[in-house]
């Protein structure tokens, strides 16, 4: 599953040598390997996220799957355990359902496992740059300065309760409802649960399923596997080992089969946490909360006055089937499509009319200082995974924009600031401390919640930096596009 | 004709142009009223006013908003579909599509004849949401040469055809 070619390698390490600290190669590299490796480009190599793909876009992890890699080895290597020790053992003395039922649920959890780990978790695209121009004017329409940042958050009705959404500076798009910024793969995920580093993926919309199937048939797993070691060690202590045990007692049981012994300590210091996420997962999916609306306390009362979850169906078992069982949600971020100059989804007739039309007459002078960036600021990189070169993140993070073929009036709204970045040092009132700790201790997802408050600071500041309107590396990519086979839709009409 | 170009008048909440090179880019913004199934408010743009009737439009967007409801809706096929999947070890998901996969392909399908009948020959295209992340429809207004009169049969053309 995790073999690649070497064709693979040349483009990961263009894509992610932005998060190795390896910047300034990112652009150059991306384009040479385009250019020796093959015609065609997928958006897989320009997605601008930090996650890591593989098998040609396929497949798709968090920027790191270390702790991923180590969870996968802890449940092949104990099930590796239980059947080459525990399984013929168990097999001729008690039923020979025990290696079927073993298999079963190791196959399952395994399944479940990498469905996860390797599947989009529901990633919502960035914004392109007129809808980003769109979102800013929408809000000042009277007087649409450049500089200004949009507001960081709206209200809608959802249900009839006041829903705030909140602007997210990276994606430049205000976030739908239940979506949150995952700052270690610095996406907007959609009904965003909680960066879990066991399966090495963020959980969400579309993988929520796999996620509380992998957990239900892990916590069945581990309480099997248990439960076959403890008995194989009992047995033989009973003295009904036969060849194998020679004495009685269970020091002799240790020393006949001493993988059991590894195999029951693994299991007991595992189950406990895993029944008690699979108890969890349970609670939220019956009443369709997310881990971090649970966390932030998005729905628990206050002052009193009670604050129904919106989303909820009204009962239990309704809300089960639609999370667990309801429609697949679409990949939105179409990884293996083709890269397409955007005028490739106009019709023929409106491309020719475009070019036809003299350009636009000077734009209104309000327009003219267009691109605003921020400096990097000092808790972008608070999280840890990269020095950044001091290089602006957004050059990075926003270089699906790049191939955009028309100069657009490309607006970058702080694109450095990452809203889930460092901002949630601060935590957010109703979360109390403790249940902040206890979480790190248990799950370790504290530091991917998104915990900014969107009402503690008001306004950003005025950006003190501009760029001039036509950024030299817009020019300097325009010849390359024309080899960029055009491709419209990625859902073939019927 | 082209004085639309410059934003004028007060711009709704739920859709707003910008102009660009690239003609005038109108945003239908999703309508999450009912929870966050994937639907779009139908409320008709302004700037669509001297260009197309407002049944028509409103017509395009009922439909989208139906195949997109069609398409949320969990019953007993999705459920065995799903479980079907699990059996499978979701091996089945490289050979099939999705419940959800054929409605957007209708949808695209939906999309690509609208476009075709009706709004293209009025300087107006519509693009497919899945292509903006299902966050909102992008709406493309240019002045082609020769421009159809909103005045012409456009609702019997496309109630004809689908």
């Amino acid at each position: 599953m995790f073999h690649n070619s070497g064709r693979w390698t040349l483009h990961d390490c263009a894509k992610s040598s932005g998060v190795w600290g390896a910047g300034c190669g990112c652009r150059g590299g991306r384009g040479d390997a385009a250019m020796a490796g093959r015609r065609v480009t997928r958006k897989w190599e320009v997605f601008a996220g930090r996650n890591r793909f593989w098998c040609d876009g396929r497949l798709m992890t968090a920027p790191q799957p270390g702790v991923f890699a180590l969870t996968l080895a802890l449940i092949c290597g104990t099930c590796a355990l239980h059947f080459a020790f525990d399984c013929p053992f168990l097999a001729v003395r008690v039923s020979s359902a025990v290696p079927a039922l073993g298999a079963a649920l190791c196959g399952a959890t395994l399944a479940a496992l990498l469905r996860t780990a390797l599947s989009d978790p529901g990633i919502i695209p960035r914004a392109a740059a007129a809808e980003a121009q769109h979102a800013q004017l929408a809000q000042h329409p009277l007087e649409p300065d450049a500089g200004r940042p949009p507001p960081r958050a709206r209200e809608v009705l959802v249900r009839g309760r006041p829903v705030k959404l909140k602007y997210c500076f990276t994606c430049k798009m205000f976030r739908p409802p239940r979506a949150s910024h995952c700052s270690l793969c610095d996406n907007c995920v959609d009904r965003f649960d909680h960066h879990c580093p066991w399966v090495g993926n963020c959980v969400g919309k579309r993988n929520y399923r796999y996620f509380y199937l992998f957990v239900v048939s892990l916590s069945f797993l581990a309480v099997f596997v248990f439960a076959c070691a403890v008995t194989h060690l009992a047995l033989l202590a009973r003295g009904e080992g036969g060849e194998a045990g020679g004495g009685r007692g269970l020091a002799a049981a240790l020393r006949a089969s001493p993988a059991s012994a590894l195999v029951a300590a693994v299991c007991f210091l595992s189950v406990w946490s895993v029944l008690g996420l699979a108890g969890f997962h349970t609670y939220l999916a019956s009443t369709d909360q997310t881990t971090n609306e649970d966390i932030k306390g998005s729905f628990s009362s206050r002052g009193g006055v009670s604050n129904p979850n919106p989303y909820s169906r009204g009962n239990a078992c309704a809300n089960c089937w639609y999370v667990l069982c309801g429609p697949l949600a679409p990949s939105l971020i179409d990884r293996r499509g083709l890269v397409s100059a955007e005028s490739g989804e106009l019709p023929p007739s409106f491309v020719q009319a475009l070019r036809a039309a003299p350009p636009l007459p000077a734009p209104p002078p309000h327009h003219a200082p267009p691109a605003v960036v921020s400096p990097p600021t000092p808790q972008a990189a608070s999280f840890g995974t990269a020095s950044l070169d001091g290089e602006p993140r957004h050059a990075y993070m926003n270089h699906s924009l790049d191939l955009d073929p028309v100069p657009l009036q490309e607006v970058c709204i702080g694109g450095g600031r990452g809203v889930g970045g460092g901002g949630g040092a601060g935590g957010g009132g109703a979360l109390s401390a403790s249940r902040l700790r206890l979480l790190h201790d248990t799950t370790m997802i504290d530091a991917a919640l998104d915990l900014d408050e969107p009402d503690a600071p008001p306004h950003l500041p005025q950006l003190p930096h501009h760029l001039p309107p036509h950024r030299p590396h817009l020019s300097h990519h325009a010849p390359r596009l024309p080899r960029v086979p055009v491709h419209g839709s990625p859902v073939p009409a019927l | 004709m082209a004085n639309n170009r410059i934003p004028s008048g007060p711009n709704t909440p739920g859709s707003q142009q910008t102009p660009t090179q690239q003609g005038i880019k109108i945003f239908i913004q999703r309508d999450y009223s009912e929870g966050t199934a994937v639907k779009f408010q139908t409320r008709f743009p302004p700037e669509l006013e001297d260009r197309i009737d407002r049944q028509t439009f409103e017509y395009t967007m009922e439909r989208l908003n139906e195949h997109f409801e069609m398409a949320e809706t969990a019953d007993c096929s999705t459920y065995c579909e799903g479980c079907l999947a699990c059996l499978t070890a979701y091996f089945i998901y490289i050979c099939t599509e999705t419940h959800y996969e054929k409605h957007l392909r209708k949808i695209s399908k939906f999309i690509a004849t609208q476009n075709e009948r009706v709004y293209n020959p009025r300087g107006i295209h519509i693009t497919d949401p899945i292509l903006r992340g299902l966050r909102v429809i992008e709406i493309t207004i240019i002045d082609l040469p020769n421009c159809q009169s909103p005045t012409g049969n456009s609702t019997s053309t496309q109630m004809r055809h689908t």
